[in-house]
């Protein structure tokens, strides 16, 4: 009898057109970048160019904000938020209408399994721009008793790890509150915003109301350091945050950061075992561990580790990593060989200061693209880099913990302070630990739940400043 | 965390730790398997796996030694010949195979044994006052050794949810003992009737005494109550087969049984199957479903897989 198993179920690709030159989107236009240079984005689970994105420079990067000065001034500062609200609505339709394009090139650019892609970005966008919809008639009532105003153009600069997602969280708040953008994408992952492009201007939103410069660092540098900038919204790495931060010092810019983060899942004897091993799975493997609020840190209770730890082996041996159009792929490629690079590199620093090293084996990885097996170090002290450094990527550091007090006092044993999970069927002992620990987020019996409503950011070099919710919005408004 | 303890026959005691089960965990984690995709000959052999897993099923008031020799002809031959073979011959594909068992009330057992005689297909009975359980052990016992003396294999058992749920675990641990002691050769199959219990964490202590108790299956529903089998209850039992399996070493099967009619929902349990238990399970010694309507779904979807096209429903007898 031949063995259960699934044969290749690829998601089709016909659906989605990619332009082989991908332009800059400035004023409500594609236009080519005034240095007409280009460069490639990567499919990362083949390693082949997909196309050629626009680089933008500062001369570009002016054009953008000019633009965006004009469409605040004439047209969206001044618009009732009934209608900047109905724009709203209509992206959001438009979005899911078109979600299968979308989801398809969001993992072709990313690397992420189609079935997160599906499942999880692209309605979550839709949700981030159906949610501040809501929002943009009822602003008078934000902060009781007084008026707010929108702060102008704002510069918004967002990472590779959710491309679309992160740009639906700086967009849609930034916009329901009346301002305008212009925002960068990371280099690697141009795409899908272009599309997003392409639902603007299908929904008819005024030109310039949102412009979309691609580029590297220098493009980032460009736009946030451009004189007419009202806010600075970032997404990403802890040293970029820090290089900004000091970049806009002595300005008016405002500034919100939501960087990296180094979060404690912590799993307490009495929690229900099995679906605690899920949210520890959930939370470090989902999106190939490119997540800032990873579960990175495994906090178990010494009296079931072995027991625990044991259960998790077998159910990372069940994790299948590969090709991310595979509908069954529960782990894709990591976003390009820069990272890879990187996450080989902290696995080997692990290695070499000690913990003991388990390497899922459930799938063979492809021979091409940017691939790397799930994976964790049980046993890590607190000095080491594994528990201090994010890695960004599928690696789990493990260590135990004797009573609450301790696990508080290691979870919060770190620089960050972005998110935090509690595992335990005890009420008084979730609610008890939770107010103990300096993170932004905290789960209780889950990991890696996002949605509109709830606000998300970190303490210390986590960042500062919400996304989502009423305190998303904050941000991107002042108080008359 | 709490733990409930029972004596066994020789005077030792068991010990068995009343594991929580986080209710919306279990239940995303169930959805996960609703998500894995089966194409082409993997759907295939799926299909034909989840067909030899099949329990045929009549309990019904009004079942008749005609109605039961028909279900059992329907077990021996589930495909009309000259419908599937010649695609089989043509694609030099295997036989499409005959069900597990079928599973009758124990008046009906002596129809179904000289039905099947020979056959090799098991004679599956409920037994122990089905479907509620409501009798006194004797009677059970007695219904049970009937069902057994005229030739049933297998002996599908409901738990006494009364004592179960007044917190009488060592009545419930007892009469399984019983029973098993009565069935002799027969596999017992231990049915907690999940619809009834009213948690997951109830779920799980329930499949944890009944497999301490000696069940060799646990099973989820008679299929007269409602909710019967589900995916998230079943995760839950398959996940405490799992902790048993390494706990003991023993192997306990698995049978949800009832509302499992088609085989886009057979093909959901089986992917979870596999990845909470492995291979060693995606077998009919392990794994069975009981069910009637989801034998046609099946060969109907066999049928799609081989010729490429639908075949109308009528093609396939009822039972």
């Amino acid at each position: 009898m031949t063995p259960f198993e699934y044969a290749p179920s690829l998601e089709g690709t016909d659906n989605v057109k990619i332009e082989s030159k991908n332009k800059l989107f400035i004023n409500g236009k594609f236009v080519a970048p005034s240095s007409n240079k280009y460069f490639p984005t990567i499919n990362p689970a083949t390693g082949e160019t997909l196309a050629q994105i626009a680089e933008a420079n500062a001369k570009d990067v002016d054009l953008a904000v000019k633009s965006a000065r004009g469409a605040y001034n004439k047209v969206w500062a001044k618009m009732s938020g009934r209608d900047r609200g109905r724009y709203l609505y209509r992206i959001a339709r438009i979005i899911q209408e078109r979600s299968k394009e979308f989801m398809v090139l969001e993992t072709l650019d990313n690397g992420k399994p189609i079935k997160e892609s599906r499942d999880v970005d692209i309605p979550l966008v839709a949700a981030h721009f159906f949610y501040y919809a809501g929002w943009a008639d009822k602003l008078d009532y934000i902060i009781p008793g007084k008026k707010v105003n929108s702060l102008g153009v704002v510069a918004q600069v967002i990472p590779w790890n959710f491309p679309l997602l992160m740009a639906a969280w700086k967009i849609a708040p930034a916009l329901a509150a009346g301002n305008t953008v212009v925002i960068k994408p990371a280099e690697t992952t141009s795409l899908s915003i272009l599309l997003l492009a392409e639902v603007l201007e299908q929904a008819g939103l005024p030109d310039g109301v949102v412009n979309i410069v691609t580029g590297a660092g220098e493009t980032g540098a460009a736009l946030v350091n451009h004189k007419d900038i009202n806010k600075v919204a970032f997404t990403g790495s802890t040293d970029v945050g820090k290089i900004i931060a000091r970049s806009i010092a002595n300005t008016n810019k405002k500034l919100t950061l939501e960087l990296g983060g180094k979060s404690a899942n912590i799993i307490f004897e009495d929690a229900a075992i099995d679906q605690a091993v899920e949210g520890v799975i959930n939370g470090i493997f989902f999106n190939q561990g490119h997540v800032c609020c990873a579960g990175s840190r495994l906090l178990i209770e010494e009296s079931i580790s072995d027991m625990f730890v044991d259960k998790l082996k077998t159910r990372m041996n069940q994790l299948r990593v590969g090709n991310p159009l595979d509908k069954n792929t529960d782990i894709g490629a990591i976003n390009s060989q820069a990272e890879l690079t990187k996450i080989k590199g902290l696995i080997q620093t692990g290695i070499t200061e000690g913990g003991n090293y388990f390497e899922a084996n459930g799938s063979t990885l492809p021979s091409k693209g940017y691939f790397q097996n799930p994976c964790f170090f049980n046993g890590v002290s607190s000095a080491f880099t594994l528990s201090r450094v994010e890695v960004f990527g599928p690696v789990l550091a493990i260590s135990t913990f004797r009573t609450a007090q301790e696990a508080v006092s290691k979870a919060n044993d770190t620089q960050y302070g972005l998110a935090a999970g509690i595992w335990s069927e005890k009420g008084s002992k979730i609610h008890k630990v939770a107010s103990q620990l300096r993170a932004g987020i905290i789960w209780a019996n889950t990991y890696n739940k996002f949605d509109p409503a709830s606000p998300f950011g970190g303490y210390n070099e986590s960042g500062f400043g919400r996304e989502g919710g009423r305190h998303g919005l904050f941000p991107y408004l002042e108080a008359k | 965390m709490r733990t409930i303890t029972v004596t066994k026959e020789d005077g030792s005691s068991v010990a068995i730790m009343a594991a929580p089960i986080d209710e919306v965990g279990a239940n995303e984690r169930a959805d996960f398997f609703t998500k894995r995709s089966m194409k082409k000959e993997s759907k295939l052999h799926a299909l034909y796996l989840a067909m030899s897993m099949c329990d045929l099923t009549t309990l019904e008031g009004s079942d008749t030694p005609g109605r039961v020799r028909q279900m059992c002809e329907k077990a021996r031959n589930p495909v009309p010949p000259d419908l599937i073979n010649h695609f089989l011959q043509k694609k030099s594909l295997r036989p499409i195979p005959t069900v597990a068992a079928v599973c009758v009330y124990p008046s009906m057992v002596p129809v179904a044994a000289k039905a099947l005689q020979g056959t090799g297909i098991g004679i599956a009975s409920v037994a122990t006052a089905f479907p509620s359980g409501q009798a006194p052990l004797d009677v059970k016992i007695a219904d049970t050794k009937f069902a057994v003396e005229n030739g049933a294999t297998e002996i599908d058992m409901v738990i006494n949810r009364g004592a179960f749920l007044s917190g009488n675990y060592q009545q419930m641990f007892d009469e399984i003992v019983e029973v098993k002691k009565a069935c002799g050769e027969a596999h017992l199959k231990v049915i907690l009737e999940t619809g009834e219990l009213g948690s997951y964490d109830r779920v799980r202590l329930a499949s944890d005494i009944a497999m301490e108790a000696g069940a060799d299956f646990i099973k989820t529903s008679t299929g007269k109550i409602n909710p019967a089998a589900t995916l998230p209850v079943t995760l839950v039992m398959l996940q405490a087969v799992a902790d048993f399996h390494k706990r003991t070493g023993k192997k306990i099967g698995v049978k949800p049984a009832g509302g499992i009619r088609t085989s886009k929902q057979a093909i959901q349990y089986l992917c979870m199957v596999n990845e909470v238990l492995g291979p060693e399970w995606m077998n009919p010694h392990m794994f069975r479903f009981g069910a009637s309507a989801l034998v046609n779904d099946l060969l109907k979807q066999i049928y799609k897989e081989i010729t490429g096209n639908y075949y109308y429903d009528k093609a396939f007898a009822i039972d």
